[in-house]
């Protein structure tokens, strides 16, 4: 767009304007989401997901339909029912007593839950939502495949191995680092505190002789502090002994 | 001295490509005609010029040998890389550790992987009159040399 030339700006907005109405007006129709497949075992529960999104507000007369066609068949049976606040669930027919509401309009959320799964629920379930004035959309579908047991994922097992050791490891490593850490930090202090009690005791014997009124050397000073020790420990290690004894 | 440095590394290295080659190549069981690996079975077809390849099953043992497999490459990489940071950080007369702690990892888990693979292979694949191809030897052959290689990393002292 070349500055010198203010007649020329309207145009491209208007184009744009064009562009834009012509793109967005199909998307004034409501899009609902679901999952492709759904799996379930005998006797279990599935929960099946749908949701949507619409240009509208979110509506009070908003409604959701879920259709079910069974595998091989040709109609499709609606089972369930939302309008005006009101969950309707089927009371007569195959899913009767079975289905649960668990959505939300407000969320965009209009799930179901089919209790109690049996093989003949194998089939094409339908949500189909409308939100006045919305109305006009695609629905979308989502098979479900009741099985024995469900099959797990391929690469489930695989990641969990391979995140678990990995976290493990790194785990592991951190708390090694981490107690040797606090170790030689403690280890530091016990050093400083040694040598100062070293320091302190070495003051203490010079001081009992000079209460007996006589300055023994240094070396006899040493040795009481050996015996005195020793036998400190000999005491220690037979009183281990003893409360073992007791123990048993 | 320089010279140990190379043996040590290319130790190492071969520890990395043994466990490589065993780990993508197609080779673990062998038959008249298929070939499979932990990732798929191959089929040659009779006049050897067609090959179709399937995936493997999505069997839970299946799934854990390849994961181990895998971890094991992880490690070996890891170690060779730390072994790099440390020849440069460690204080003289320090010792590998860390090098060859993820070392040692490494030749285990290929060890669990193939002891897996040899105990539960007849869950995944039908045919009997199958033997063990080179692939599957080549990871034998890894556990003892990767467990020596961390073993000689623990050993080692720095020298300047």
């Amino acid at each position: 767009m070349a500055p010198g030339a203010p007649s020329s700006s309207p145009s491209p907005v208007l184009a744009a304007l064009l562009f834009s109405s012509l793109v967005l007006s199909p998307a004034q129709a409501i899009v609902v989401y679901t999952d492709r497949e759904a799996h379930g075992a005998v006797g279990s529960r599935v929960t099946l997901h749908c949701s949507f999104w619409s240009s509208e507000w979110v509506s009070d007369d908003i409604s959701f339909t879920w259709r079910y066609q069974p595998e091989g068949g040709r109609d499709a049976i609606s089972i369930f029912h939302y309008a005006k606040g009101q969950p309707y669930i089927d009371e007569v027919g195959t899913f009767k007593e079975r289905i649960q509401w668990v959505g939300d309009p407000h969320w965009k959320d209009g799930s179901i839950v089919i209790h109690n799964l049996d093989y003949s629920d194998n089939g094409t379930f339908t949500c189909d939502v409308k939100n006045p004035p919305d109305i006009v959309g695609k629905t979308s579908q989502v098979t479900l495949y009741v099985f024995e047991k469900v099959p797990t994922r391929y690469g489930v097992v695989l990641g969990a191995v391979i995140g678990g050791v990995l976290g493990g490891v790194l785990l592991l490593l951190l708390l090694f680092y981490l107690i040797r850490y606090c170790w030689l930090r403690r280890q530091a202090a016990l050093q400083r505190r040694l040598s100062a009690v070293e320091k302190g005791k070495l003051h203490k014997p010079a001081k009992d002789s000079s209460k007996r009124g006589r300055q023994t050397p240094v070396l006899y000073a040493m040795l009481d502090h050996t015996r005195s020790t020793k036998a400190a420990s000999e005491k220690k290690t037979k009183g281990l002994g003893e409360s073992r004894k007791d123990k048993k | 001295m320089l010279l140990l440095l190379l043996g040590i590394i290319v130790l190492h290295v071969a520890v990395l490509v043994l466990l490589f080659v065993s780990t993508i190549v197609s080779q673990w069981m062998v038959g008249n005609g298929h070939a499979t690996d932990l990732w798929q079975n191959c089929t040659t077809s009779s006049l050897g010029n067609v090959q179709h390849c399937f995936m493997s099953s999505a069997n839970e043992w299946l799934q854990s040998v390849q994961a181990t497999m895998i971890l094991s490459i992880i490690f070996s990489v890891l170690s060779l890389f730390l072994f790099f940071c440390q020849l440069f950080t460690l204080t003289k007369g320090g010792r590998f550790y860390i090098t060859g702690v993820f070392q040692i990892l490494a030749g285990l888990c290929v060890m669990t992987a193939a002891s897996i693979y040899t105990v539960r292979h007849p869950e995944w694949h039908f045919t009997l009159e199958n033997s063990y191809g080179f692939a599957y030897i080549l990871a034998w052959v890894a556990f003892p040399l990767a467990l020596l290689s961390g073993v000689v990393y623990v050993i080692l002292r720095k020298r300047e």
